[in-house]
């Protein structure tokens, strides 16, 4: 089905089953721990071998020798696989760096071998006896050094890496209010909770993966890529997903090396990383230095808006895309933004939740604070005053409208929810018993793209449907929220619809990435059950355009007969893909949301905690409002991660990041996050899919640490532009206890 | 070399590889190696898991997880870390919750081993479990089951008068209230961040207000 115009009325308008607030389908098994991941799959894999990943103790350099003899002779050791004796291993296009490593070492803890053993515990021990020297080699570890070598990256997902529109130097000189400041965020671990994680089985040249990714597709030609073998011969299935974030959207070393052990042993062999191996040898959100200037009138008129920024990776890799946002939020005359990409020899930066939009909402939004202080204006009406319904920077394309633009409605909406009105402007006056207590709020811009997406739709003779996709789902509902779809398309109850999901043999999907996912893969289903209708109507001898579904009957004119009618002298299948026109370049397609946050500060410790949290979001239809919710408060929770706590900690001698381990890189905890409010404006969006969808997993960690960044600088007047915002960056300037 | 002897060095080996940053050039190498050049040392261990006696013999390097997950193939536990860092392996061992990967299997004799399978399957969820439903306490699931256990045990341990930090006062009785859970659930992470949700589902399954 191409989708290339407007949607208009279609069976998903009934509303029946989309849009409730359904509890997830798969939610007693993730109860009850019945729920498979990738390494528990004893039901493929009776007697699997255990790898044990070794990873490269230096930043970057050589494997001068390595000592494989001890090793080899430990109790249970089947084989060991190293770039050496693998045979030839290909690089993945999605991957920056080899996923096995040697001689040459690209970062630290790179794969450089996996030792397989009879069981977890022997190769464990036997990888302790692999001897290797490396021959060091200098490399470039600091951001902030290597800044200034930075280049202009050839493409930034999103348009070109500068934009320029009107006088921007001109603009910014003549502003009578001004804000010139210089943010940093770090680099951020995904940390999601599942490691990476797969099952790898060989029979004959045929391979099959179970393992952890979002992006199953992607995943079978990667892995096709790096063995060398044809991707008809791979196949990944991928059912469950502890967590992804950005972090499971490419092919990573546990399936390689899964591959490699199984094929060298002879049997299944399943790996997951160990998790303090995982920080450095996978990828992560990589740190920026960002400067936003912003001009404005004293009435609050923005004149001038630029910003620019840097980041680094590996040679060949990509930027961060921190303005992004910039192009896309508030009316300005002159503009600019620019983008540098530095070389940088720490592990390999990539996508993580919001790549881009979330490290740069970081530095636009607190500017825009700064500005509203300097004018001596609300926040929340200077971003109003400043709104825009067309894109006011296209990046030199011509501008267009967004399809939907419901900032404004969110920010008052959110506003009045949150009691904004009772915040003082004064930063450090008001109190709680002994707490300072500060009110901040952000703005939340992210693009709502739509990837082509195809399923498969069966019809039983007992009036099951079943759907089969290669959709993920990586926590945020996807299960439910297709068969969801398919049941209102379909006439039937949720309960007689089955969803398999996550296996290379079902029809491509969208997969989960870019905040595509929801929106797509429930257009694929829509698809798919269109042909699916008219199946059963042919079948039925009903005129397919007149025939209606609801009640697991299917009716036209005075006719009428059970839906299960249709599949009685065998099964009916309808199958089709979405493919999306040109509407995404007639209008901007995005999602828009503002975050209220509210903190209280210890005026002794300086320790910050997060006491209120409003999300408003406009997101076109939404599919699910439970697990649409708990999307936003995750992403919510965090984004209160990165303002506060989150931290990959830059060894710039040995280069490689500290912390690495759940223990030493802090994430959220229970004790941090208050009870959180979401409210989902209402939207129908019909250019961006027939289910009148975005989403919305991304938009919600947009603006959350610059909300809590200025809900803090509004409670105790300290202005921190280095994340994230701990207590020893505060202390000095706290107001003096009376 | 005694039993108790291998027994410790191989406890060590597990803690450098732990370590992972320097494992491999690590100087304690040689003594790993003694280690790992060694045959596997046995145990048998007999311990009830949810219920069901089951006796087994394992390499003492095993953990209570991994004789769980990978010996009797109640994968319902989960392994986050492996180092105690973030409660997804958490089972009530006689009525305790503990991080099943910081303690070895053997070191249970005759204990009494609770872990998400034992608490209800599907179609006979725990109040617990079907709470978590309801109020979608979890996303991608993978740390739900250390949640629950660890929820369940919660409750118990309030119920028992064992004091927090979030308590003003350590004598007087814990209440049920968003802090206590919130104090007590604080070593079970959820990357997926459905904490806000997990806090009313306890709530609801002590019979109180979030
Ligand atoms: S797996 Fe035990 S605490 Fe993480
Ligand atoms: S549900 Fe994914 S980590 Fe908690």
């Amino acid at each position: 089905m191409k989708f290339d115009q407007p949607a208009t009325t279609n069976p998903i308008d009934q509303l029946k089953v989309v849009g409730k607030p359904t509890d997830r389908i798969e939610g007693p098994l993730k109860v009850s721990g019945a729920a498979p991941y990738a390494y528990e799959r004893r039901d493929v894999a009776p007697s699997p071998a255990y790898g044990c990943v070794i990873g490269a103790t230096i930043g970057k350099g050589k494997i001068q020798s390595m000592d494989l003899g001890p090793a080899r002779r430990a109790p249970g050791v089947i084989t060991i696989v190293t770039a050496q004796n693998a045979g030839p291993v290909g690089k993945g296009a999605f991957n920056t760096a080899k996923l096995i490593g040697g001689p040459d070492i690209d970062h630290y803890h790179q794969a450089i071998a996996v030792v397989v053993a009879e069981t977890f515990e022997q190769a464990r021990a036997a990888a302790q006896l692999v001897r290797v020297n490396y021959v060091r080699t200098a490399g470039e570890f600091d951001l902030s050094k290597a800044k200034d070598g930075a280049k202009a990256p050839k493409q930034l997902t999103g348009g070109p890496p500068d934009s320029a529109l009107g006088d921007f130097d001109g603009a910014f000189a003549a502003a009578a209010v001004k804000v010139d400041s210089t943010y940093t965020t770090p680099d951020h671990a995904h940390a999601m909770m599942e490691p990476h994680a797969t099952i790898a089985a060989w029979k004959g040249d045929e391979l099959t993966l179970w393992t952890s990714n979002q992006m199953i597709d992607w995943g079978r030609g990667e892995i096709a890529k790096i063995l060398g073998m044809p991707k008809t011969k791979v196949r990944l299935i991928s059912p469950f997903i502890g967590g992804g974030f950005g972090g499971k959207l490419f092919i990573r070393a546990d399936a390689v090396l899964a591959a490699l052990g199984a094929r060298a042993a002879g049997r299944p062999v399943k790996i997951a990383l160990q998790r303090p191996l995982m920080i450095n040898n996978t990828t992560h959100r990589p740190a920026t230095i960002q400067r936003v200037r912003l001009g404005a009138t004293r009435d609050g008129k923005i004149t001038a808006i630029g910003h620019e920024s840097w980041s680094g990776d590996l040679p060949g890799g990509k930027p961060d895309g921190a303005v992004h946002q910039t192009r896309m939020l508030y009316a300005a005359d002159n503009r600019m933004t620019a983008t540098r990409l530095a070389v940088l020899d720490l592990p390999e930066a990539n996508a993580m939740r919001a790549p881009g939009e979330a490290t740069g909402h970081m530095a636009l939004e607190v500017a825009i604070d700064e500005l509203a202080e300097g004018l001596g204006m609300d926040p929340v009406e200077l971003r109003i005053r400043n709104d825009t319904q067309v894109v006011p920077d296209a990046a030199g394309a011509p501008p267009k409208p967004f399809s939907q633009r419901q900032l404004v409605e969110c920010l008052r909406t959110g506003a009045e929810r949150f009691g904004w009105a009772r915040r003082n402007p004064q930063p450090g006056q008001a109190r709680d018993g002994r707490w300072l207590v500060g009110m901040g709020v952000a703005a939340a811009y992210r693009g709502a793209p739509t990837m082509k997406s195809a399923a498969r739709v069966r019809l039983n003779g007992r009036g099951l449907v079943i759907v089969e996709t290669d959709m993920t789902d990586i926590g945020t509902g996807t299960y439910t929220i297709i068969a969801q779809t398919a049941a209102e398309m379909m006439g039937v109850p949720l309960a007689s619809v089955r969803v398999s999901l996550g296996d290379s043999d079902y029809p491509v999907s969208a997969g989960s990435g870019g905040q595509w996912g929801a929106a797509s893969s429930t257009a694929g289903v829509f698809a798919a059950c269109m042909k699916l209708r008219q199946a059963v109507a042919e079948k039925l001898g009903f005129d397919p355009d007149k025939a209606v579904f609801a009640d697991g009957r299917v009716s036209a004119g005075r006719k009428a007969a059970p839906l299960a009618d249709a599949a009685r002298d065998g099964e009916l299948v309808g199958e089709d893909a979405i493919e999306f026109g040109d509407l995404s370049k007639r209008y901007q397609h995005a999602t828009f949301g503002a975050h209220f946050v509210e903190v209280g500060i210890d005026p002794y410790t300086a320790e910050v905690r997060v006491r209120r949290m409003l999300a408003v979001c406009a997101a076109g239809r939404i599919l699910n409002p439970k697990a649409a919710r708990n999307q936003v408060i995750g992403a919510m929770t965090m984004g209160v991660g990165s303002a506060l706590m989150e931290e990959l900690v830059v060894d710039k001698g040995q280069g490689f990041f500290v912390n690495h381990d759940l223990a030493s890189y802090e994430v959220p905890v229970h004790a941090d996050i208050p009870h959180q409010e979401v409210i989902f404006l209402d939207e129908t969006d019909p250019t961006t899919s027939p289910m009148k969808a975005k989403g919305v997993g991304e938009l919600g960690i947009c603006g959350v640490s610059a909300a809590v960044a200025n809900a803090i600088y509004n409670a105790a007047g300290v202005r921190v532009r280095e994340y994230p915002i701990t207590l020893d960056k505060l202390l000095a300037g706290m107001p003096a206890v009376a | 070399m005694d039993a108790a002897h291998k027994l410790e060095i191989s406890r060590r080996g597990v803690l450098i590889v732990g370590a992972a940053a320097s494992a491999v050039a690590a100087p304690s190498v040689s003594e790993a190696q003694a280690a790992g050049a060694d045959a596997p040392v046995l145990a048998k261990v007999a311990f009830e898991v949810n219920g069901t006696r089951r006796e087994l013999e394992l390499d003492t390097r095993t953990t209570l997880l991994d004789a769980l997950r990978e010996n009797l193939n109640l994968t319902g536990s989960k392994k986050g870390c492996d180092h105690g860092q973030c409660g997804a392996c958490t089972v009530i061992v006689d009525g305790r919750r503990i991080n099943s990967c910081l303690t070895l299997a053997v070191m249970h004799e005759g204990g009494r081993i609770t872990t998400i399978e034992g608490l209800g399957q599907p179609g006979a969820l725990h109040p617990m479990q079907a709470a978590f439903v309801k109020h979608d306490g979890f996303q991608c699931g993978y740390c739900t089951p250390g949640q629950i256990c660890s929820a369940v045990a919660v409750l118990d341990e309030i119920k028992a008068g064992v004091p927090s930090h979030a308590g003003a006062d350590v004598t007087a009785a814990p209440q049920v209230t968003s802090d206590e859970l919130r104090e007590r659930m604080s070593g079970n992470i959820c990357r997926c961040g459905a904490y806000s949700n997990i806090i009313e589902a306890i709530t609801e399954v002590a019979g109180g207000n979030a």
